[in-house]
């Protein structure tokens, strides 16, 4: 029928202007944060290229012999343009390190959100749309999921797992979970009257085609936006798991481990282990946050407050 | 003749947005007077500038918003010039306001009791015993029964008519010479509305106070006014006495107003003014009204009329009205 | 309000009942419960008997549940092999410190965030509002453990003012406490300027703040009494919830700050490999969670009229 075929080709014409729409933005995007997140993904990509020595072993100078470890940056007395940015305990190049650390907060940072992201809207739109007993089970799942702080249930679980980059990414994902949830879910309850909606219902839609194509394209909107911001606290939470030590298992290099190993020599007063990672960490997260902001606004309305 | 209370000479307040590039008209080139105890009806549709209007009168306008000329004579007084202390005093005191949402115009933090006093407290001076009187009276005289045991309530126990009416008692509490009403009964129910102008009507007959009524209603300014102004795109098309601008309108405007109210017991077809409402960002040169005129004549377009004065104290913008009257102000547009 | 209080206790019951099926599952989903709390050293068969005869291991989920369940209620949370305490006991030793520390930390986040939040949203769009949106950015982006870091590096190193370890004499002692709290806080203080500044341009564009201006009120008594208070409702209730993203970051903190509060128990339960510890923090963490929230709440009915005056 008629009504059935402009219901059928919106959704599609609505995924092409997603798409468009999404290409569109990057051009107006804010040039820094933009800048900083390329540089960081470019840093992961090519670190085989871009390092100047193994991250995961000595560096050794002329003579084959590891080269002095604790070599402050090229700028001070002592350090080297071999190490630009100095050596850790085990004689280990900092700016290497700092390449491939990359790989680590980026991929888990995303990855996990990724997870999360697709598992918590999967549950908002069922909670939102489907509703009755479902809604209520999932909502009180999802409180009782939020009482639980996000670190410290981290730790429980990175206590449970076997410590590896996959089990980070599934505990990431198995912690953040809920915002999505949360907020898709209301989004949801508002979409769900409008007339697009109702009107595939009227046509005999079935659940499942009405949250695939109808439901979903206009969520996407804030999944987007509330990807990008919660990007920046699981680069956080991963990077305080390596800190403590339950995150990625050395000797991989990650940002937040290389933080943990310069705690002690930075009390000595050698202070680059430390501060070079954590630099690192702030203005990937403050790019994502910056982005995410920007997104937020452009993309209104349904998150204003958060 | 006395001063009047308030006399609105050649108003004009833009709103400026992006950066300065957009520049909305919401007040343009208006005039009125209001005498003492007299009540004023300010009409039109939405987004004519009526509330832009009124508060230019008080001077807080929204961001963006900016009185860029003419005089706004209060008791002789021209408010333009006042500084924003001064302002502060006369709001409230010398002039008050009922806005339109009763629910939203309340604080659901606090009580009856203290809202209503908040005017007479600061600009009156009342204090403690005198205070409560005070208040309790003013609950009386818009009556709310019980005024001893309400005044200790919150907004959201009463109902809309009632929070309706407690605005009223704020208004009245600085006890001002003016009073500002827009559109005080479009938020209430049906019933209600007329208890409530008929207070309205009440207080003004016990104070003497008067009344600038703002509503897009005719039958409401057929029933409160003794003249009535009528806006359109920023200016004011028509002004005059309401009985005679019912049964004779001069400007096209409003006599489509008055076509276009529904007459109980007719079935002919309603009658809807053609056309779009003005883009106040974007208007077209010559009057504002001639792309919905049914009169319109070539000049319309190029030209903006002038304010002809068609009656005493009646005056009309429009060009058919020139030869009625004679022009009462240059037809000039600013350079 | 009585109602609404005895709805919401009831509700924190089912969240706390829920809390710990998530915390029961997870065990079990990932291995055997026995292996993982006897993972010490010296440990022989006959504790592993002893620790599934306690635990009931060897029956089925449900009843397994029901043991569990049973344990907590009576304060077993299990026993740590590293002290060689109850779980319960040791906790509650160090529970305090970890409170000093988090109250600290919310007191600086509040006297931060809230004045700055409010300065920027009264001055919109003046340096003030800059410094404080800054601010509230780099509260979000900068973890806290970076800020502890930084500030060891400064004011315990290169100029030797504040002591970089542990929790001196007494709990309030301010050499040792003003750091880690500074740091902890850190991270609130963005959140509250945030929270704080959006409530109160949204409650200084109402329509009862308009009709208090048209009224002639002073605009001081109009941004104290008018919208202050009503733009502190929303932030009162983030304030709460503020406290579960403390605890998260003290547990860093704690460690690098050497304080002895719970966080680092939990890492050194982590890290020696004692379960009984990790799962006890866990379980009293997510209580004290929902144990503030419900405080948060009842408050909150206490303050808004409209709940205050409902059945």
């Amino acid at each position: 029928m008629q009504t059935q075929e402009r219901v059928r080709v919106a959704p599609l014409v609505f995924r092409i202007q997603s798409f468009s729409k999404v290409m569109g933005l990057l051009r107006e995007a804010p040039l820094v944060p933009l800048l900083i997140i390329i540089l960081v993904v470019l840093s992961a990509s090519f670190a085989d290229v871009l390092a100047p020595h193994d991250p995961e072993i000595s560096v050794k100078n002329a003579s084959g012999r590891p080269v002095a470890s604790y070599l402050p940056p090229f700028w001070m007395q002592g350090g080297s343009l071999a190490t630009p940015l100095g050596t850790d305990f085990h004689s280990r190049d900092i700016l290497s390190r700092l390449l491939y650390g990359a790989r680590v907060s980026l991929l888990v940072g995303v990855v996990g959100t990724l997870v999360a992201g697709a598992l918590g809207t999967l549950l908002g739109i069922l909670a939102g749309y489907v509703g009755g007993w479902c809604d209520q089970v999932i909502m009180r799942i999802t409180d009782a999921w939020l009482a639980l702080p996000t670190l410290i249930f981290a730790i429980f679980l990175a206590s449970i797992l076997k410590p590896s980059l996959w089990n980070i990414i599934v505990i990431l994902a198995l912690v953040f979970w809920t915002r999505y949830a949360r907020v898709i879910r209301s989004q949801v309850l508002s979409l769900r009257e409008r007339y697009f909606v109702q009107l595939a219902e009227v046509n005999g839609a079935g659940t499942l085609r009405v949250i695939w194509r109808h439901l979903l394209p206009n969520v996407l909107n804030t999944v987007m936006v509330l990807f990008s911001l919660t990007i920046g606290v699981a680069i956080i939470i991963e990077a305080s798991l390596s800190f403590l030590g339950v995150g990625v298992p050395p000797p991989t290099p990650a940002w937040g481990s290389m933080m943990a190993d310069g705690r002690g020599p930075l009390i000595a007063g050698k202070w680059w282990i430390s501060v070079f990672p954590g630099l690192c960490i702030m203005l990937l997260v403050l790019a994502t946050n910056l982005l995410g902001d920007w997104l937020r606004v452009r993309l209104d309305p349904e998150l204003r407050n958060r | 003749m006395p001063t009047p209370l308030l006399r609105v000479s050649d108003l004009r307040t833009y709103f400026y947005g992006f950066h300065g590039q957009r520049v909305v008209k919401a007040v343009d080139h208006v005039s009125f007077t209001l005498e003492a105890g007299e009540t004023l009806g300010l009409v039109g549709e939405s987004g004519c500038g009526k509330t832009t209007t009124c508060a230019s009168l008080f001077r807080l306008l929204p961001p963006g918003g900016q009185i860029v000329g003419g005089a706004i004579e209060f008791d002789g007084d021209d408010l333009l010039q006042k500084s924003p202390a001064e302002m502060q005093r006369m709001r409230g005191r010398d002039m008050a306001i009922i806005l339109q949402d009763p629910m939203a115009s309340l604080n659901p933090l606090f009580s009856i009791l203290d809202q209503v006093a908040e005017p007479a407290y600061f600009h009156r001076g009342l204090r403690h015993r005198t205070l409560w009187e005070r208040v309790r009276h003013l609950l009386e005289m818009v009556r709310i029964p019980s005024p001893e045991q309400r005044m200790h309530e919150y907004p959201h126990q009463m109902s809309g008519g009632m929070r309706q009416r407690i605005v009223g008692g704020i208004a009245l509490a600085g006890e001002p010479q003016l009073i500002v009403a827009d559109e005080p009964t479009t938020n209430l129910d049906v019933t209600i509305q007329a208890q409530y102008l008929n207070l309205l009507k009440e207080l003004q007959r016990q104070t003497g106070v008067a009344l600038l009524f703002v509503t897009h209603n005719l039958g409401i300014v057929a029933k409160m006014c003794d003249r009535v102004a009528v806006m359109y795109a920023g200016k004011i098309v028509e002004q005059g006495p309401v009985r005679e601008l019912f049964n004779r309108p001069r400007h096209p405007y409003t006599e489509s107003l008055l076509k276009a109210v529904p007459k109980l017991g007719s079935k002919a077809p309603l009658y809807g003014i053609p056309g779009q409402p003005p883009n106040l960002a974007n208007l077209p040169p010559g009057c504002a009204f001639a792309p919905r005129c049914p009169a319109v004549m070539p000049r319309c377009t190029t030209e903006e009329p002038g304010e002809y004065t068609v009656a005493p104290r009646h005056t009309s913008r429009c060009w058919l009205s020139m030869q009625e009257g004679e022009a009462s102000r240059c037809p000039a547009e600013d350079p | 309000m009585k109602q609404y209080i005895l709805r919401r206790i009831l509700y924190s019951m089912v969240t706390l009942w829920l809390l710990t099926v998530i915390v029961f599952t997870a065990v079990r989903f990932t291995g055997d419960p026995a292996l993982l709390m006897s993972d010490y050293p010296g440990v022989r068969p006959e504790d592993l008997a002893a620790l599934r005869a306690q635990w009931g291991l060897d029956q089925p989920y449900l009843v397994q549940y029901g043991v569990f369940i049973g344990n907590l209620v009576r304060g077993n949370l299990g026993t740590s092999f590293q002290f060689n305490m109850p779980v319960l006991d040791v906790y509650l030793r160090r529970l305090p410190n970890s409170i000093t520390l988090g109250l600290a930390a919310f007191l600086i986040s509040v006297a931060i965030g809230i004045p700055l939040g409010i300065v920027s949203a009264v001055r919109i769009n003046s340096r003030w509002d800059s410094v404080g949106k800054l601010l509230a950015l780099l509260g979000l982006s900068v973890p806290g453990f970076f800020v502890a870091l930084l500030l060891i590096l400064l004011f315990g190193v290169s100029l030797g003012w504040l002591p970089v370890m542990g929790m001196g004499q007494g709990l309030w002692d301010v050499r040792y406490l003003i750091m880690p709290a500074f740091a902890l806080g850190w991270f609130s203080s963005g959140s509250l300027l945030r929270l704080t500044r959006s409530s109160m341009l949204e409650v200084l564009g109402s329509e009862y703040v308009k009709l208090a201006r048209f009224k002639g009120t002073p605009e001081r008594v109009v941004i104290v009494k008018h919208a202050f208070r009503n733009a502190m409702l929303p932030v009162l209730t983030l304030a709460g919830l503020q406290l579960v993203n403390t605890i998260n970051v003290a547990v860093v903190i704690e460690v690098i700050f050497s304080w002895p509060g719970i966080g680092r128990l939990m890492i050194e339960g982590l890290l020696s490999r004692d379960f009984p510890v990790v799962q006890g923090v866990a379980l009293m963490a997510g209580a004290m969670i929902v144990g503030v929230n419900l405080l948060v709440d009842i408050l909150y009915a206490y303050i808004d009229p409209r709940i205050r005056l409902m059945r």
